[in-house]
Parts: structure tokens; C-alpha cells; sequence
């Protein structure tokens, strides 16, 4: 079962072309993967944590922050209504001040991708979907397809996956590896060209970091063009520590195989303070290769409006209230 | 795993995401700006300082000053008092006339005093947080997040045995020894400090200490929190002075114990000094340490390790992992990465909250940095650091890695003391462990595998004292600390920490 | 204005702590507090059966996180407990004094014994695993290292009688089952509970996470029984199980914890004779506590 494999980008050349030829070598390639140490991961996490970041540093992180937001919603009551305001607030985030950047994308349920498509048409935003019978994934391989291409043809520009966590607890590893490759080929288009594919690990249910790295590595090869941690809807979502591993594997991937991939942190991210974690984490595993909207994401929703005070705090010297940025 | 290098370009499908926003900060995209503590924030520095004597500042018998300097900035900070043969005297004696009473005291009351100097230093922590900083060169954040919690910490914990001596393995109601003349060093100038007090005043012993020439600030500021706390006069007495002074007080005839942290010469001296007395002797002196980093270890966590057991506290720090002993098929992997992590490291102003590496504390440091490193160049090894600003004043140094090291260096066999990695390699464990211990030193080490059975092989074989498996350079108040062969006698820290001031 | 009208004072409506709260008893009944020569003082909820079983989850709930929080981080915390009860020694005297009859500078220095006796408490969290626990020099390649951990869930019959009981006795049982990582569950002494009800206001000020420590007054026949006999309670404490015989006495209570094996203290012999001001030693520290032994081989 290679077939698939051979249509991963990118791998070729970098002597990682058959690592996926059978459950065996793809096995025995994750599980040889350098072990993590939780205490020492966290404890990086930690440290980056204490940066200080103030005045012109501050405001050009908020205006990155910003522009990389994937604003989301994934509610059983979304509403045309709902997803149409979203997609404004996306548009202009901070309407008496036109100078804040916007979101890089709206994330919305496969149904509405049609809705936020016209409601962004002009603009630059891109429209996610989450697909694959988001958040579970349980659901037979042709449903998950169906739901890929359904949104891919609604005009979705990325597609954001789940993977099969059971399969991979169960260490059916090539099992992943091909949904997601099957996946990857259901967000191409007639023109050729392809959906954005975001895959998500669900690392709260994966638990250990040394699955996270794995998974990483699994994905990456598989053809993805950025890796998340998390749906938002389990109990553990995005943690630092978690997004600075998977920084570290994209940043392993692209120097073993010249491939670079995009990371997003979603879930639980809050505040400003989480954000600016964040992109120090960026910046200091990664650097100016990864600070910006095309290779990093936040997965958010309330984040945006807590930006949006700290930036006029930095504009007015007053601190901001909750009525003065909007509710959407 | 391959390695490849080529450029990457973005994958056809990348999304047409809005472009960056602009006015990036210069230094990359994402420059910090300053973030600097207040200086303010130390609290009044006097222009200059006597000894605290018998719960009293007081001048001292002879006229001449030493002054501390920023290491920073090389401003003056404060002159104080080189004291003299006659100050320790009236120190000694002070304490002295303090033992009897406060040796007295129920231990549940010595332990009332040891909680209340540990609740002050956790109150003004940011004041002496600063102060150390300012003195010393080391960045705020270590002052802030690891020298002072860690001071109140050691208090906190030995507050606790003074009244459960009987419980600490010694033998019913086990006695104190009298007074202690204690000499710390510079790179920990209050963590040191806390290292000799807080188990010497909990065990019913009184003190005389001397700290560094090159930092008595926070000691001096420390008197008065024992001042605030109540202590009783004479229990905790500060002599400041240079060497001259600490052998003054070594020597003392009525010092009944002697505990000293610094190198190996003076440690050296001081025991044939206090040889054929009856005075009881513990020294923490220097070290060589190999960190060492076998096949399978959780690399970007041993290279975080590497990075902070050299580079913390400028390398100013004896347990510093300065011999990095890499098993051969990793090597290069592994500096590769070590290499890009030292890329990102920020020296600078250590009152910057974002800085990882402050100044060297002297320029004597600095000069004994410069000429060990400019030997392991002319012996042959290949030098590399990180392109990184330099402050125009202060002393600094850049965080510095030499490959291609034997163990017939110096810079594998001296202690430098600084921000400088000396990367060795080995092919088996044997080999490791020999290489490990192949030096006078033996206080510390380090282990990085994934196999728990190998770590416990290894450290079951390794000749120090402290040997930190997967991690490197943590401290605890509860943990003994202290070295095999020329890095030292006698532990400080947890119950066996009781045993130095203890007449058993 | 010169005359001075007398003020009525605001009395305190005595509560249960339960889960870091302040409930009723879940009867809604309250039984009468007297002093030692019999005036009322105040009235104490009938803490029931119920009650007991609503304290014990909340203690079951808190011993996750109170377990897993450092020794030194406890320590802070018993040692914040002493600070809180300094500031409120003169209403805990006052307390104590009526509970117990004594006068006014004794009832003082049995809450100054009170006090310290945190503070003792407080320097041993750190360090009980140096002294219960160390490593085994056991005859083979391995890495032998026993530690003590807490039981778990400790219901704890408070003193009812000795010198002391009220408050210094109380705290003498409180504390060395918390130090060690215990929550605790305790039926306080059914004719003296206002000292103890006092100290659940104290801890809830003292940074003691909610359900470390839960308070019932009533009576020890209706509580005790139902925490020896609880499945969910790992160890128990008689010290104050001090009737002869009834429901409430140690014999049966030990005989219920049988059944789940729990860890049980006896009371002394003469419970009339305690003198709480005694040196505590490291018995009940000790008593809580498991021993876990783990091997790891040593090898290339």
C-alpha cells in the first residue's frame, strides 16, 4: 500500500522516500525518532514563557498575532448569520481603527464554507474547513472523503483534517499515513491545484510528547502542509510545550528533506500574553522563516478581541474594555 | 537522517494569506525591546559600608576600602570596608558572646527567626533580586526566577530542622560546634550565603561571614533583614574584606568551624591552615564537570541542558557542565544543534528581562577567561561562538564552544569559570565513564539517555558528587550538594547538610 | 453625645467547612454549645450523616491536587496557617477558654502551643521522606529507593478530652495527617466544636486548597460510624472516640474500618490524661503514610 506515498511532496531525494513502504519501516523509522523528555520540554516552554515583550516589540507581535488568526466557529447552532458576521469581524476586526491588519483565515464547519466564501469575496481571507468528520474522525474513510471534496468544491481554501487517534494509539501508523495522503488527494481540485491541508493530532488524546513527535513526523511525510495540535472541543487543547515540539519537528522536517510546514497552535489560546508565547516560541525555535500568517496560525476566537484592547491600550495608553471591541 | 540544506521554497498550494503587517522592530523580524528592570528597584546603595557586628553597622578598625563595582557598566557602586585582623576579632568575639544564648534557645524558637528571615527574603525578593544583579552581572531573570526563590527556599527548609535535630540521624540532642567563620564566593553571592547560614544558625551555631570582594552588597543588605527579622545581636555577623580577611577569620583561634566555597588553591590552603586544631573544616571548591551525551539521548532537551549547564550564570558556577563528552555518532548532529541554540542566546545588560548572559563579574574573571581560552587556540582547538553585540563597557564574553578537545588540554583540565564548552568525544560507555573521571575535580556530572538502566550504570560510576541524569545544574534545598576528591568535603543541603555544623 | 450607649454585639453564626465552604448542616439542625459551667455560647450545626458523606468526596476530590503539590509548597502552606491563626490568637483564647474552663493566659498559651504546632508541622513536609524513606542496599545490579506517600482520605475523630483538646488537640491531629499529603475529614469534639469551626475560618484564609481539611460539629456517635464504615476513607483516627461503649466507640469504629482494611490510630488509654502541650514526636506524622519501593536495574 505505496502507491499513495509516492504522491507525498517534497520527500523526494531527501532518503525518506521509503519510510512509509510498509507498516514495519514506517514503525521502526517514528519509534527512531530522538526521545523527548517532558520535564525538559516543558521546563524550554517555561523559560521562553518569562520573555518580556514591550513597546514597538509588543505592537508589531499583536499586528502578527492578528494577521495570523484562523477565527473560528464550530458550533452545532452556527447560523448563516453567525458565520456572515464572523467573516466581517475577520474583514475589519477593529472597526474604528483601519490600520489593524486582518485575519488570515475564517474556520467554519464544511456547510458554511460556501456562506464565508461569498461573505470574504474581495478580500484575501482564506476560508478553512474542518472536514473528516471533524472533531471525532469516526466516521468509514469514503464519508471523510466526501466531506473533504464536498467542502474543497464549496470553495474552501484549506481544509483542516483530523487524524485517527484510535488508529494511531493502536499503532496502526500506516493506517494514518494513508488517510491522510487519501485526504490530501480529495482536496485537489479540477485545476490541478490543491486545498490547503491542515492536519490535526488531537494531542490531548495523544498524551505523551514522544506520540506528538511521532504523529509530526507522520503527517509531515504524509504530504501535509501544516500540522495542529488540537480540535478545541477536548478537555486539553494547544499547551506550549506541545506547539514547541511540533516547531521542532518542522524544523527537523525542512532540514531533513528541504520541506517546510506550517505549525497551528488552537485551542485555549486566550489572551495576548498566551499569543506572544507563542510567537516567542516561534521565534526562537524557528525564526523569520515562520513569522508570518503563511507558516504559523492561531486557532482562536476570543483571542481576537483581547488583541484588539491590548492594541488600543498601545494606541491610547488607556486599558480597554470589553465594550469597546465587538461581539461577533 | 539526512541532512539537506537546500533552500526551501513555498509548496504551490500555499495560501495567499495576507501580507505581514509592517513596522518590524529592527533585529530580525521579531526584535525585543528593551525590557529592563529598574535599577531603583535595589533599594538604597550607601556610598559606603562597614561590617554589621554584633546586630550593629560599625566602621571598621582600619582605614582602607575596597570598591564594589557594576561588572555592567564598571560605574562604582559603593565602597566598603577591607576588614582587618582586628574586625574579625571583634566579629568573632561577638558571636562568641552571642552562641551561648542562642544555642540555648529551644530549637522551636531558632526555627521562628530562620522562617522570619525566609518570609522577609521572599517579600523584598525583587529589591535583592536587583541589587544581586547589579552587583554580581547576572541577569535578572536568574536573580529573579532561581537565586532568590532558591535563598528563601534553603531558609524555609532549614527553619524546619532546627527544631527536629533529634529526629535528623545524629543521635539524641546533638550539639552545636560554637562559632562558624564562613567565606563565600562571587557567582551566588546571597544563594551562597543562605547555603552557610540558614543550616549553621538552625543547628544553634552563631557566624561571622565574609562575602566576596567582588559582591558584598546583598550580604550587607541581608543584615539588615536579620535586623528586621529580630535575630539576636551577634548570631549573624558580616565582615566584608578580600582574601586577607577571610584568612583572617580561618584562622581564627576561636572559630570552632570553618566553611569555605571557592577554588581549589584557596580550599587547599585553608586546610593545611586549619590542620592539627579542632576546628571542623567543609569546603565546596571547584570542579570540571562532564556532561555526557550518549546515542539515544532526547536531543533538543540535551542541548537545552548543554546550553544551561555552561552557560548558566555566565559559566561562573563550579558544578558548570564545562566538559561535554558526546558519544562519537551523534556529534555532529548534536553540535549542529547546540550551535543553533547558542545562536539564539542574548548577551547583555542583565537587567534586561530578556537577557540570558550577563557580565563577567570582574575584570580579573575576565583576563583568567581570556588567557585560558586564548591556550585551548594555541594548543590546537577550533574555537567558535555565535556573532553577538557587545556591550561598549563592562566585561563580557561571548558564549564560547571549542571542538576538537583531548583531555591533554587545559582547557579539559582547568577550571575556566566561564561562558566556554570544551566538546570532547567517546565511543563507548567505558570510555566515557574514564574520560569523565579522568580529573583532580569530582563535583559534579551529567548523563543524557533515554535508557534508565545506563544512567544508573553510569552514575553508580562516575566520581562526583552531584550527578544530574537527563537534566543539569538544579539545586534544592533538601538535596545534599557538594564534591568527591579536589572539589571538596562535606555536603550543604538537605539532613546531611546538618552534619557540618553539627559536634558529631 | 457624652452618654456612651451600649452596643449590642453582632454574634457569629457557626457554620461546618466543607470543600472550602461554609454550609449548614445539611439537617438544618443545630445543637446548643455551653461553656464549662453550662451557659449557652453559641449555636453548632448537627452535622448528619450526610454531611459526613458530602465532606468525605470533597476530600477525596482535593487529594489529587494537595498530593501532588511539592513538600516545600506545603510547607508554605502550614506555615501560612500559623501566620493567619497569630493574627486571630485572641479570639481562639477567648474560645478556648470557655471550651475547655481554663483562664484567660493558660487558654493563651495552649494557642500559642497551637500555633507552633503548625509551625512544626510545617518543617517536616520536606523532610519526612529523609527520614521514613532512603535507599535500599539491596544485593543485586538495582536501584532500590523506598519513599513515603500519603494514605489518601483520613477521617479523623478530634480529641474530646486532655489538656488542650480543643484547639491544640485538634491541631495536633489536623496537621501532621495534611503534612504528609492526606486530606482530612474530622468530627470535631462534639461539646467543645467552636474552636474548630474558628480554625476552618483560618484555613479557608491560609491558602489550604478546599477540601484539605473539612470541619463537621455534631455528634461523634452519627459521624464517626459513617467514616470508619465509608469505602472511600483510607485511614481513620480514634484519638477522640473516647465513649465507652454505643456507636461511637473505638472498639466498633475500628472494627468498621476493618472491613476496608483501613489504617486505624487508637485512642490513649486515658484520653482524660493527654496533655496536648506535649511534644509531639513523628508518631501520627508517620501513621498516614505508605511505603512505595522502586527497583530499577543498573546496566550498559
Amino acid at each position: 500500500m505505496s502507491t499513495l506515498a509516492a504522491n507525498a511532496p517534497g520527500v523526494a531525494g531527501s532518503g525518506l522516500e521509503d519510510v512509509a513502504a510498509s507498516e514495519a519501516s514506517l514503525r521502526r523509522f517514528l519509534h527512531g525518532l530522538p526521545g523527548v523528555d517532558q520535564v525538559g520540554l516543558e521546563a524550554r516552554a517555561a523559560t521562553l514563557g518569562t520573555r518580556s515583550i514591550k513597546t514597538t516589540a509588543k505592537a508589531y507581535a499583536i499586528d502578527l498575532a492578528i494577521s495570523m488568526i484562523d477565527l473560528t466557529t464550530l458550533e452545532g447552532a452556527d447560523t448563516v448569520g453567525k458565520v456572515r458576521a464572523l467573516c466581517t469581524k475577520g474583514r475589519t476586526p477593529d472597526p474604528t481603527d483601519p490600520t489593524t491588519p486582518r485575519v488570515a483565515a475564517i474556520c467554519v464547519y464544511p456547510d458554511m464554507v460556501a456562506t464565508a466564501k461569498a461573505a470574504l469575496r474581495g478580500t484575501d481571507i482564506q476560508v478553512a474547513s474542518v472536514a473528516t468528520a471533524f472533531p471525532a474522525g469516526r466516521a468509514a474513510l469514503p464519508v471523510k472523503l466526501a466531506d473533504t471534496a464536498d467542502a474543497v468544491a464549496a470553495g474552501a481554501d484549506e481544509i483542516d483534517m483530523v487524524i485517527d487517534r484510535g488508529a494511531f494509539l493502536s499503532g496502526r501508523y500506516l493506517d494514518v499515513y494513508n488517510e491522510i495522503v487519501a485526504v490530501k488527494e480529495a482536496c485537489r481540485r479540477p485545476d490541478g491545484s490543491y486545498a490547503h491541508l491542515k492536519v490535526i493530532f488531537e494531542t490531548g488524546e495523544l498524551q505523551t510528547y514522544d506520540n506528538v513527535r511521532r504523529v509530526s513526523w507522520l503527517a509531515m511525510l504524509a504530504g501535509a502542509d501544516f500540522i495542529k495540535t488540537s480540535t478545541g472541543k477536548v478537555a486539553v487543547n494547544a499547551t506550549p510545550p506541545v506547539t514547541l515540539l511540533m516547531l521542532e519537528a518542522v524544523r527537523d522536517f525542512r532540514a531533513a528533506t528541504g520541506v517546510q510546514v506550517g505549525v497551528k497552535p488552537a485551542g485555549g489560546i486566550k489572551t495576548t500574553k498566551d499569543a506572544m508565547k507563542y510567537l516567542v516560541m516561534v521565534n526562537e525555535t524557528l525564526g523569520d522563516d515562520w513569522l508570518s500568517p503563511h507558516w504559523f496560525r492561531f486557532g482562536a476566537s476570543s483571542l481576537l478581541n483581547d488583541l484588539l484592547m491590548q492594541r488600543q491600550k498601545l494606541t491610547t495608553g488607556r486599558y480597554s474594555g470589553p465594550d469597546y471591541v465587538t461581539v461577533d | 537522517m539526512a541532512k539537506n540544506t537546500k533552500k526551501t521554497e513555498a509548496p504551490a498550494a500555499a495560501p495567499q494569506a495576507p501580507a505581514e503587517p509592517a513596522g518590524k522592530p529592527a533585529g530580525g523580524l521579531f526584535g525585543y525591546a528593551p525590557a529592563p528592570e529598574s535599577p531603583a528597584a535595589a533599594g538604597d546603595i550607601a556610598s559606603s559600608y562597614g561590617h554589621f557586628i554584633g546586630g550593629q553597622f560599625v566602621d571598621s578598625s582600619g582605614s582602607e576600602a575596597l570598591k564594589t563595582v557594576n561588572p555592567a557598566t564598571e560605574q562604582v557602586l559603593a565602597e566598603f570596608a577591607r576588614g582587618t585582623a582586628e574586625d574579625v576579632d571583634r566579629a568573632v568575639a561577638a558571636a562568641r558572646a552571642a552562641f551561648t544564648d542562642w544555642s540555648a534557645l529551644p530549637g522551636s524558637e531558632r526555627a521562628k527567626y530562620l522562617f522570619r528571615i525566609a518570609r522577609i527574603i521572599q517579600e523584598r525578593s525583587r529589591e535583592l533580586a536587583v541589587l544581586e544583579s547589579i552587583d554580581n552581572g547576572k541577569p535578572i531573570r536568574e536573580t529573579r526566577d532561581v537565586d532568590l526563590p532558591l535563598v528563601a527556599a534553603h531558609f524555609f527548609y532549614y527553619a524546619g530542622w532546627a527544631d527536629k535535630l533529634d529526629f535528623a540521624g545524629y543521635g539524641p540532642n546533638p550539639k552545636p560546634l560554637g562559632v562558624a567563620g564562613q567565606v563565600i564566593p562571587w557567582n551566588f553571592p546571597l544563594l551562597m550565603l543562605a547555603w552557610k547560614i540558614a543550616p549553621a544558625l538552625a543547628t544553634g551555631n552563631t557566624v561571622v561571614l565574609k562575602p566576596a570582594e567582588t559582591t558584598p552588597l546583598t550580604a550587607l543588605r541581608f543584615a539588615e533583614i536579620c535586623r528586621q527579622a529580630g535575630l539576636p545581636k551577634g548570631v549573624v555577623n558580616i565582615v566584608t574584606g578580600d582574601g586577607s580577611t577571610g584568612a583572617a577569620l580561618t584562622a581564627h583561634p576561636d572559630v570552632n568551624k570553618v566553611a569555605f566555597t571557592g577554588s581549589t588553591p584557596v580550599g587547599r590552603a585553608i586546610a593545611k591552615q586549619v590542620a592539627g586544631t579542632r576546628k571542623k573544616l567543609s569546603l565546596e571548591l571547584g570542579g570540571k564537570a562532564a556532561n555526557i551525551v550518549f546515542d539515544d539521548a532526547p536531543i533538543d532537551q540535551a542541548v537545552e541542558g548543554i546550553v544551561n549547564g555552561i552557560f548558566f550564570n555566565q559559566g561562573h558556577v563550579c558544578c558548570a557542565g564545562s566538559r561535554l563528552l558526546v558519544q562519537e555518532s551523534v556529534q555532529d548532529e548534536l553540535l549542529d544543534a547546540l550551535k543553533r541554540r547558542m545562536g539564539t542566546l542574548r548577551v547583555g545588560d542583565p537587567l534586561d528581562k530578556n537577557t540570558d548572559i550577563g557580565a563577567i563579574n570582574s575584570a580579573e574573571q575576565l583576563a583568567r577567561i581570556t588567557a585560558l581560552t586564548d591556550a585551548g587556540e594555541a594548543e590546537g582547538a577550533e574555537r567558535w561562538s555565535p556573532a553577538c553585540e557587545l556591550p561598549g563597557t563592562g566585561f563580557w564574553f561571548r558564549p564560547t564552544l571549542f571542538t576538537g578537545v583531548s583531555q591533554a588540554h587545559r582547557i579539559a583540565q582547568e577550571e575556566i569559570f566561564g561562558p566556554v564548552l570544551s566538546v570532547l568525544t567517546f565511543r563507548t560507555p567505558d570510555e566515557a565513564v574514564a574520560k569523565a573521571n579522568n580529573t583532580p575535580y569530582g563535583l559534579s556530572a551529567g548523563i543524557w539517555t533515554e535508557k534508565g538502566s545506563r544512567i544508573l550504570w553510569t552514575a553508580s560510576r562516575l566520581r562526583a558528587g552531584v550527578v544530574w541524569a537527563n537534566t543539569f545544574n538544579k539545586f534544592d534545598p533538601t538535596s545534599p550538594f557538594g564534591g568527591y576528591k579536589e572539589s571538596g568535603y562535606g555536603r550543604e543541603g538537605g539532613r546531611h547538610g546538618l552534619e557540618a555544623y553539627l559536634d558529631v | 453625645m457624652s452618654d456612651v450607649v451600649s452596643r449590642l454585639d453582632v454574634l457569629k453564626t457557626y457554620k461546618l467547612y466543607v470543600g472550602g465552604k461554609f454550609p449548614r448542616s445539611e439537617s438544618g439542625r443545630v445543637y446548643e454549645v455551653t461553656d464549662a459551667k453550662g451557659e449557652w455560647l453559641a449555636n453548632a450545626p448537627l452535622g448528619t450523616r450526610k454531611d459526613a458523606r458530602d465532606a468525605v468526596v470533597a476530600a477525596r476530590a482535593a487529594v489529587k491536587g494537595w498530593s501532588g503539590t511539592t513538600a516545600y509548597n506545603r510547607g508554605q502552606v502550614l506555615y501560612r496557617v500559623a501566620e493567619m491563626l497569630q493574627g486571630r490568637r485572641e479570639q481562639f483564647a477567648a474560645e478556648v477558654a470557655l471550651s475547655e474552663g481554663v483562664g484567660a493566659k493558660k487558654a493563651a498559651a495552649l494557642v500559642d502551643a497551637a500555633i507552633d504546632r503548625w509551625v512544626w508541622y510545617a518543617g517536616w513536609t520536606d523532610k519526612v521522606a529523609q527520614i521514613a524513606g532512603g535507599a535500599n542496599p539491596v544485593a543485586g545490579p538495582f536501584f532500590n529507593l523506598s519513599t513515603p506517600e500519603p494514605t489518601g482520605v483520613v477521617g479523623i475523630v478530634a480529641p474530646q478530652a486532655g489538656y488542650g483538646h480543643s484547639l491544640l488537640g485538634l491541631v495536633s491531629v489536623i496537621a501532621p495527617a495534611v503534612a504528609t499529603g492526606n486530606t482530612v475529614v474530622v468530627a470535631a469534639a462534639a461539646d467543645a466544636p467552636l474552636p474548630a469551626l474558628s480554625l476552618g475560618e483560618v484555613l479557608a484564609t491560609s491558602d489550604v486548597p478546599g477540601g484539605v481539611v473539612n470541619i463537621l460539629s455534631g455528634r461523634t456517635a452519627d459521624i464517626a460510624p459513617t467514616l470508619a464504615s465509608h469505602q472511600d476513607v483510607n485511614a481513620l483516627d480514634l484519638t477522640g472516640a473516647i465513649a465507652a461503649d454505643g456507636p461511637g466507640a473505638a472498639g466498633g469504629l475500628e472494627a468498621l474500618a476493618a472491613d476496608t482494611l483501613k489504617r486505624v490510630i487508637r485512642p490513649e488509654p486515658d484520653p482524660f490524661a493527654q496533655d496536648w502541650t506535649n511534644a509531639p514526636g513523628t508518631d501520627r506524622l508517620l501513621s498516614f503514610l505508605e511505603t512505595k519501593t522502586v527497583w530499577h536495574p543498573m546496566g550498559i
